[in-house]
């Protein structure tokens, strides 16, 4: 059940897109967001959707695995679509007793579901094709001038690379102490709202107990082999970028132009 | 009457992703009431997925498990029922300690049950004896007691239900020899006491040898040999070539062989290869 839950999973692969440098792949999804949000019509929307299936083509990542992924969110999906049908003002097409749907607000929720699906296409599919150490370097690496203002750039990227390791970890842990807790006769499925809730505490103490004790042996761990933060601390895999890096930061710079001169036409 | 049987026991996980593997298929076999049961096999070799079917915890794929001849998975009260009559002692069971005091933790099992205060009280107590566990450490929080004693206050959890069958996965896994010693002969005593089947997963050849009367092995999804130690573990050889380890009786005894010392019997512990080398000396005992 929990383990269903796919969130940053990486899909190992050996595409183009797997061997893009990782702060390529980052400067291109902001690209990709910002040329995104540039579409208004028909046209723009269509080259975006060109784009996108593109490059989970180029990635070789099964479209099966990025529908996954848009599951949990179909909630938001559904209820975007639903407000700007009725709640856009404008032609109308069909009254049903109060509620009126506009030509207008048809169009409208059209184009929100596509962005929306395709924002969240984008940002798996760089999750999908960069491990996650790769893509806490990358990060690292594109806000180290920070560091000159005395953001602990390197502590929040280690931060959160250990966040990221940790969540299959917590959530295993998780379902091995549910199943032993219903070994023991534990209910999480029956009573009120109150009841479930109380129901929790067998999982939730047991939990915290051994994410605490983690991350003291994490601690030590990292301690016994002399980390002491970011200063002066070399990387085991040097980023360099290669012909397809500059050919694929060319071709975001197009993108957000292109869809910059699509908008001024009003496609 | 058999107080378990699994019949067909396939279960699969992840079925309809790239993930999709077998981790059992075609599981066959009985346990009679009061049987003490070892079960070994080489890790990822499916021994926790089949365990997790005995109580219900994960549904099967295809096939089923019967207790005292009623089918578990026949209903939702069914699946529920079961987690009592089948007590599963996990790996590490420790860290699902999470009460204020040792007692209440002890206690969650029976008050599941929805049993009076009266009889939970006499199976807390009870369970606590049995897996050796003072009545002065009721009060102490669980967190606070040594990595031995927790393991044993979450066995005694366990117990306090009063299952017929008793399941446990690799109960002395971490523990020093002398705490895994005791454990194993508090396991023994439970079993004499009770009468109640046992079930124990382990790795420990010598220990499992010693104190179990059947021994069924696991390779890959499947059982492999299934008899008593005599005759498991006069395939040693077979058991060697799946990756488990023998018995180091069986071991000296092998290796007896291969120098042209004509040992025939099974020898598993290190009474029988003192009898057989005391026969071989044309000396009896």
């Amino acid at each position: 059940m929990l383990k269903d839950i796919t969130l940053g999973q990486y899909f190992p692969g050996d595409s183009v897109v797997h061997r893009l440098d990782p702060r390529v792949k980052l400067v291109w999804v902001v690209f990709y967001i910002a040329a995104l949000f540039q579409a208004t019509g028909l046209a723009s929307y269509g080259v975006m959707v060109l784009v996108t299936a593109g490059c989970v083509g180029l990635s070789h990542v099964p479209p099966k695995a990025l529908v996954k992924g848009l599951k949990p969110i179909l909630i938001i999906i559904v209820l975007t679509a639903v407000l700007n049908l009725f709640y856009t003002v404008g032609t109308p097409v069909v009254q049903i007793w109060k509620l009126t749907i506009t030509y207008e607000g048809i169009a409208r929720a059209f184009f929100m579901v596509i962005r929306i699906v395709m924002l969240i296409c984008g940002t798996f599919l760089l999750t999908y094709t960069t491990a996650p150490v790769a893509l806490t370097d990358g990060l690292e690496l594109l806000l180290g001038p920070l560091k000159k203002l005395r953001v602990p750039v390197h502590e929040m990227s280690m931060m959160m690379s250990m966040a990221l390791r940790f969540i299959p970890t917590l959530i295993e842990e998780t379902d091995k102490i549910m199943s032993a807790q219903k070994a023991r006769g534990a209910d999480f499925e029956s009573g009120n709202l109150l009841q479930r809730a109380k129901a929790l505490l067998p999982i939730l103490v047991p939990l915290f107990v051994s994410a605490f004790r983690r991350a003291d042996e994490l601690a030590v761990a990292m301690e016994s082999r002399c980390y002491h933060g970011g200063e002066g601390r070399t990387r085991m895999k040097q980023l360099k970028f290669a012909g397809a890096d500059y050919a694929a930061l060319a071709l975001g710079v197009l993108l957000v132009a292109g869809m910059i001169g699509l908008r001024v036409m009003g496609l | 009457m058999a107080i378990l049987r699994i019949h067909g026991l396939t279960h699969q996980y992840s079925i309809g992703t790239p993930f999709q593997n077998t981790a059992i298929e075609g599981i066959d076999f009985s346990i009679e009431p009061g049987q003490f049961v070892g079960l070994i096999g080489h890790t990822g070799s499916g021994k926790s997925t089949l365990i997790q079917h005995l109580n219900g915890l994960l549904a099967p794929t295809a096939g089923t498990v019967y207790y005292e001849g009623n089918d578990i998975f026949a209903s939702k009260a069914s699946v529920r029922a079961v987690k009592f009559q089948v007590g599963l002692v996990f790996q590490y069971p420790e860290y699902q300690l999470f009460e204020e005091t040792v007692y209440q933790d002890i206690a969650f099992g029976p008050k599941n049950q929805k049993l009076d205060a009266e009889e939970i009280d006499r199976r807390v107590r009870d369970a606590a004896r049995f897996v050796g566990v003072g009545e002065e450490l009721f009060d102490k929080s669980p967190l606070d007691l040594s990595g031995g004693q927790k393991r044993r206050v979450a066995i005694a959890g366990v117990i306090a239900m009063r299952p017929g069958v008793l399941v446990l996965d690799e109960p002395t896994a971490g523990l020093d020899p002398e705490a895994r010693e005791s454990l194993f002969a508090n396991i023994e005593s439970y079993r004499k006491e009770t009468g109640s089947t046992v079930v124990l997963v382990t790795h420990s050849m010598d220990d499992i040898a010693r104190i179990a009367d059947r021994l069924i092995v696991m390779n890959a999804g499947h059982v492999v040999m299934d008899g008593t130690p005599e005759e498991v573990f006069s395939r040693a050889e077979e058991l060697e070539a799946i990756g488990l380890t023998v018995p180091a009786p069986t071991k000296i005894a092998m290796e007896l062989k291969r120098l042209g010392v004509p040992i025939t019997d099974a020898v598993y512990t290190t009474g029988f290869l003192r009898k057989a080398i005391l026969k071989l000396a044309g000396r009896g005992e």
